[in-house]
């Protein structure tokens, strides 16, 4: 696959100067719509995860008309109710030494150098305002006896920052956000479409102003316009088929937006979860996370011997070998997820995996269990360590979880600037579906603070921005809507003419295999030249075989999957390719080619500190636009956790 | 060309597909006339006549004390507030709170009965399995019918001695002792199953009650459960102990 | 190992007005650590290949948290399998042989959309009417100017974690809401930020279950017996007490 490289491309929304003043000088320069005009005013929201459902919400408070969508049956379902640790915030209620520059330093770190300092630096600012907007919501985070906000450490922090709610943080924050957008729709300000699935963007007159979207129940396809759109629709890590995302997660809104005008940002940063459920079987559908904070009191290990069957407990204790501690002295079991992803299946490459196909290793509480107690440790974990025993038969009590990583989070996304615009005027992107603010690896407990960041303060005032020159966008050009309608009736259609001897599901399932093997987490020119050569095969495959049963006209799981799996075959190259071009390593993408001689990443700054924006091009070679990436404050340096 | 801002609406013809569109209450329902409201009626009412069936089983008990005991006590109930007010005026008050009572909560029971049967049309294909409730739990229903014809049976019996051998002027104490003679075997019967279903029906009412007011707590609940049966049991066994007594002869 | 051989009976409904009935399927190979839902993927490939239309069913998240997936298997709403969903209900409390019933979750207020997906927009109704508490974006103080009592937060907390699955709804004999109700109405008002909105908040939601067509409570206890997340009796009962004496 070729590509060409394009004009650089520019965020000339940031404002100059200090970093710490960057947000309120947009805030302030940011033009303001006022609030008879607002009432006019429609906003189109795909998506009710923490970023849509608080962007929507806020958006109705602030008197917009807002259209807001979900594949699901409620907006309350969206996947970012299962992330379970918690969220960072730089409240520094501790007093450990935490602050906003800390949390900005620690996430530019983490993300390995390939973030924006403006944009992580808002985050970090935001983020102090976005637990006052959760308590006061009535969000129950866990407390200490005085009644104050309790804190952890979390996946890479030395300071006690994250907030959280037992093991189901993801759930009671979008539930506060999903009981604001509920409180909305009563006011009438937000008109909520569930069982509705984006299918494109309607572009006029080089404005993004409505979607196509198909009701999933009577498969009718609908036309709604608006004055702005905001994708909050996710992240794409299903293209993986077997990742901790929801089965219904899926890339189809922003690609189409891609395909639309919209540049993707760095499509290959993937990030790879260490501490997942291994995988039991072929049938194997979605893969389990068991949240990060394990670690801060489980210690991995996996046999010193290659190939050793005997179960954990007949194995001696110097026998074993705890490689993360071993390894990575000054950080042990608590380095961030790209280092312990790696550290497993470097492991288990060795053959010292343990578990069925010899894909796992042990994170063992035995020690926590004699330190702390069993009471403690099933008070911290309880409610995890009962998921893992229903899911697996095996009680953790007794023996050590087995774990193995497993695609979690996409860092890439369309391309935004400060404002969280797109390349498309009046296309805005939030939360996962946005590649900003975590450069090449995601810290845990911030994709929570990205989602509510974007959604409850950042977009409502960019978006206001925006509108306030409202006045001189034009109508609508049927003929825009028209071609739009006719793109996806006719993507339908061909689906179900195929009729072949496939399942969707088969297809993703071979997909996924392919990019966990040749894109996963080690990637190099051969396997990803190789992975290159097998998708637009198994592409031409999947429209040549794929059986789509039933007609459009009903509600159709088989057709919504095929034409999901449509567009991870479309992202699934341009991840390869943007995984190909990109031959440092860095974050959660790691080049065999380029690593120090220790085995870890390393990256190269010289040529790629940059971020790759790609235009999509309909011939097949698509675009390249940098972003270069300058650091005035945080000091580009080999991360090391030793 | 198309009107900015018109098409989310209008583009969407009235669909037939979701039964449920939001749609506005039908009819607000008041404090008392909610599920809530008509559950709280029900414990109120149904307190008000375990309030009785205890002044009852403590009356009836006197029975043991012999003839006149018995009769005097019956006449008590007739004569209470005398002078200040006339002959049965309490009795009478007493008389009409309880068919309130009665009345009100058949009503509440009958109207979230047929509520329920709206809210839950179609069964389970396959064998239900109750997770939960005992048997106290699924019979309150049934349970209630058998007990309003067993009072209206017993009304008839012993109250106004219309099917008593004693007949309606018989002293109290012979319509007792002739009503559950030996030989009116089945209704002793007839009064004994009857009184097993009041204390099924007061072993779930009691905590359901305290529970439907929201005095109920996790820490209680157990204990009120266990408070509830232990009540029922001394309960039937008070009521039951007299006709057993007049059967095997030591009241005669 | 050889897996299991199971019969299935699932309720097949083409749409809201067809009339729906049980179908019977045979899966074969059954493996025990497949899920539930894994179990119904394989038979939805199966039929979608030989050009039968597979079983809706809702699902997403599989890990027990979203709140999507539910149906009645062998008479039980998520099955017998304690505090677990469908998604994370697994094969190997199952034996070689069995039949297993599916059904789609029987409310009035729940009507069928297809197979086993139902409708369960009315809890979302019940929540606007005054599931939240009213705090728009920014206009929050200090997250410690106000401290919670750890009792009351981990109370609160307990309650909160109803995933709206509505198994509740599906197991009581009089399809009653109140135990997704209450959890609800116990979450916000066992926290001080709850307060102000309290009676007002217990009045509206009662009321809007009501005008759901749900039916009564009468402390069967069914419901808490199959809620994934074991919500209590408890929040029944506070419910109860805040819907009566609310102004």
């Amino acid at each position: 696959m070729k590509y060409t490289v394009g004009e650089p491309i520019q965020d000339t929304k940031a404002p100059e100067g200090p970093v710490e003043d960057r947000w309120d000088k947009r805030r302030f320069s940011a033009k303001l719509v006022n609030p008879a005009n607002k009432r006019k005013l429609r906003v189109i929201v795909i998506g009710t995860g923490l970023a849509g459902g608080s962007a929507a919400a806020t958006l109705g408070e602030l008197g917009y008309q807002v259209t807001s969508f979900c594949y699901q049956d409620s907006p309350r379902r969206a996947h970012s109710i299962a992330a379970q640790g918690g969220i960072n915030a730089a409240k520094n209620y501790r007093g450990d030494g935490d602050s906003i520059y800390r949390l900005f330093y620690d996430t530019v770190k983490g993300g390995d150098f390939r973030s924006r300092e403006s944009n992580v630096y808002r985050l970090a600012q935001v983020s102090v305002n976005i637990i006052d907007q959760a308590v006061a919501q009535g969000v129950p985070f866990a407390r200490e006896y005085g009644g104050l906000l309790d804190t952890r450490s979390f996946g890479g922090a030395q300071v006690s920052r994250t907030f959280y709610a037992r093991g189901q943080t993801g759930q009671q924050l979008l539930l506060g956000a999903y009981q604001a957008l509920e409180r909305q729709i009563a006011a009438g300000t937000v008109t909520m479409h569930t069982r509705h699935e984006m299918l494109d963007l309607v572009v006029s007159d080089g404005r993004a102003r409505g979607v196509i979207v198909r009701d999933m129940v009577t498969g009718e396809i609908e036309t709604h316009l608006a004055d702005a759109v905001v994708l909050a629709s996710g992240g794409y890590g299903n293209v993986f088929f077997l990742s901790t995302n929801a089965k219904g997660c899926n890339t189809t809104a922003i690609w189409r937006a891609h395909r639309r005008g919209a540049y993707f940002g760095n499509p290959c940063y993937t990030q790879i979860h260490p501490t997942c459920i291994p995988v039991s079987g072929e049938y194997q559908s979605k893969l389990t996370l068991m949240s990060e904070s394990l670690r801060n009191d489980g210690r991995v290990w996996v046999p010193k011997l290659k190939g050793d069957s005997r179960p954990a407990s007949d194995i001696p204790e110097d026998e074993r070998d705890y490689y993360l501690e071993r390894i990575y002295p000054s950080f042990g079991n608590l380095v961030p997820r790209d280092i312990a992803s790696r550290a497993a299946k470097n492991v288990c490459d060795e053959g010292r995996g343990v578990g069925p196909g010899g894909l796992g290793v042990y994170l063992d509480f035995a020690d926590a269990i004699r330190r702390l107690g069993r009471d403690a440790v099933e008070k911290k974990y309880g409610n995890l360590f009962e998921m893992y025993e229903r899911i697996t038969g095996e009680n953790p009590y007794d023996q050590p979880m087995r774990i193995y990583p497993a695609v979690h989070y996409t860092m890439g996304g369309l391309w935004v600037d400060y404002d969280l615009q797109s390349t498309i005027p009046g296309l805005f992107v939030i939360g996962e579906a946005n590649f900003s603010d975590h450069g090449a690896n995601r810290l845990g407990a911030s994709a929570l603070m990205q989602g509510l960041a974007d959604g409850y303060f950042v977009l409502p005032t960019t978006v206001g921005d925006y509108l306030a020159g409202s006045g001189s966008f034009g109508e609508v050009a049927q003929e825009d809507v028209d071609e739009a309608v006719d793109q996806v009736r006719g993507k339908i259609q061909r689906l179900l003419a195929v009729q072949g001897d496939r399942s969707a599901d088969s297809f993703h399932r071979e997909l996924g295999k392919i990019m966990w093997d040749y894109c996963g987490m080690e990637r190099s020119e051969e396997s990803l030249r190789k992975a290159l050569e097998l998708i637009p095969a198994l592409r031409e495959e999947f429209w040549r075989r794929v059986k789509v049963t039933g007609t459009n006209e009903e509600l159709n799981q088989a057709l919504e999957r095929a034409g999901r799996v449509a567009d991870f075959f479309e992202l699934a190259e341009l991840m390869c390719l943007d995984a190909l071009h990109r031959t440092e390593s860095c974050g959660g993408h790691f080049r065999a080619e380029s690593q120090t001689e220790e085995g870890e990443a390393l990256r190269d700054d010289e040529n790629f500190a940059y971020v790759a924006a790609w235009e999509w091009n309909p011939d097949g070679t698509p675009v390249l636009h940098k972003e270069e990436l300058e650091y005035e404050y945080v000091k580009m340096t080999q991360r090391s956790y030793k | 060309m198309i009107d900015r801002g018109e098409a989310t609406d209008s583009v969407r013809p009235p669909a037939a597909h979701s039964p449920k569109k939001p749609t506005k209450p039908a009819a607000k329902t008041g404090r008392f006339t909610s599920t809530n409201g008509k559950k709280a009626v029900m414990a109120v009412t149904g307190a008000i006549m375990v309030l009785f069936l205890i002044g009852h089983v403590l009356g009836n008990l006197k029975v043991f004390s012999g003839a006149q005991s018995f009769n005097d006590y019956a006449e008590f109930l007739r004569t209470a507030g005398e002078p200040a007010v006339p002959r049965r005026t309490v009795l009478t008050l007493v008389e009409i709170v309880l068919v309130l009572a009665v009345g009100l909560h058949m009503w509440s029971a009958i109207s979230l009965a047929r509520r329920a049967a709206k809210a839950r049309p179609v069964k389970y294909a396959a064998k239900r399995k109750n997770q939960a409730g005992g048997y106290a739990t699924r019979t309150m229903r049934w349970g209630g019918v058998i007990i309003v014809l067993f009072l209206i049976w017993h009304l008839l019996d012993l109250t106004f001695g219309v099917a008593n051998p004693a007949g309606s002027a018989g002293l109290p104490y012979d319509r007792m002792v002739q009503g559950f003679a030996p030989e009116r075997w089945w209704v002793t019967l007839f009064y004994a199953v009857s009184l097993v279903m009041v204390g099924l029906h007061l072993r779930h009412g009691l905590w359901s009650a305290v529970q439907t007011l929201g005095l109920a707590s996790g820490r209680t609940r157990k204990g009120l459960q266990l408070a509830a049966a232990a009540f029922s049991l001394v309960l039937v066994i008070g009521f039951l102990a007299v006709p057993f007594a007049v059967m095997i002869g030591v009241v005669k | 190992m050889s897996g299991m051989n199971l019969t299935l009976r699932v309720w097949r409904q083409k749409g809201p007005d067809d009339e729906g009935r049980m179908a019977t399927y045979k899966v074969e190979d059954v493996s025990p650590d497949m899920s539930f839902l894994e179990m119904l993927d394989v038979l939805n490939d199966r039929l979608i290949v030989a050009g039968d239309e597979p079983i809706a069913f809702d699902h997403d998240c599989r890990e027990g948290i979203c709140g999507m997936c539910g149906m009645v298997i062998n008479g039980v709403a998520h099955g017998e399998q304690r505090a677990t969903t469908t998604c994370q209900l697994h094969m190997r409390h199952f034996k070689d042989g069995d039949t297993i019933t599916i059904e789609p979750w029987r409310a009035s207020a729940f009507p069928v959309v297809k197979d086993l997906v139902v409708d369960r927009s009315a809890f979302d109704r019940i929540i606007q009417a005054g599931g939240f508490i009213s705090v728009p974006a920014g206009s929050a103080p200090d997250a410690h100017s106000v401290p919670v009592p750890k009792d009351s937060a981990d109370a609160a907390f307990d309650a909160a974690t109803c995933i709206g699955c509505g198994a509740c709804v599906a197991a009581c004999p009089n399809g009653s809401a109140s135990l997704f109700t209450a959890a609800k109405i116990t979450h916000l008002g066992l926290l001080p930020q709850g307060q102000p909105e309290r009676d007002s908040r217990a009045k509206a939601m009662v009321e809007q279950m009501d005008a759901e067509g749900f039916g009564g409570c009468t402390n069967t206890g069914e419901c808490t017996v199959v809620c994934p997340k074991g919500i209590s009796l408890d929040a029944i009962a506070r419910m109860n007490r805040d819907y009566l004496s609310a102004k």
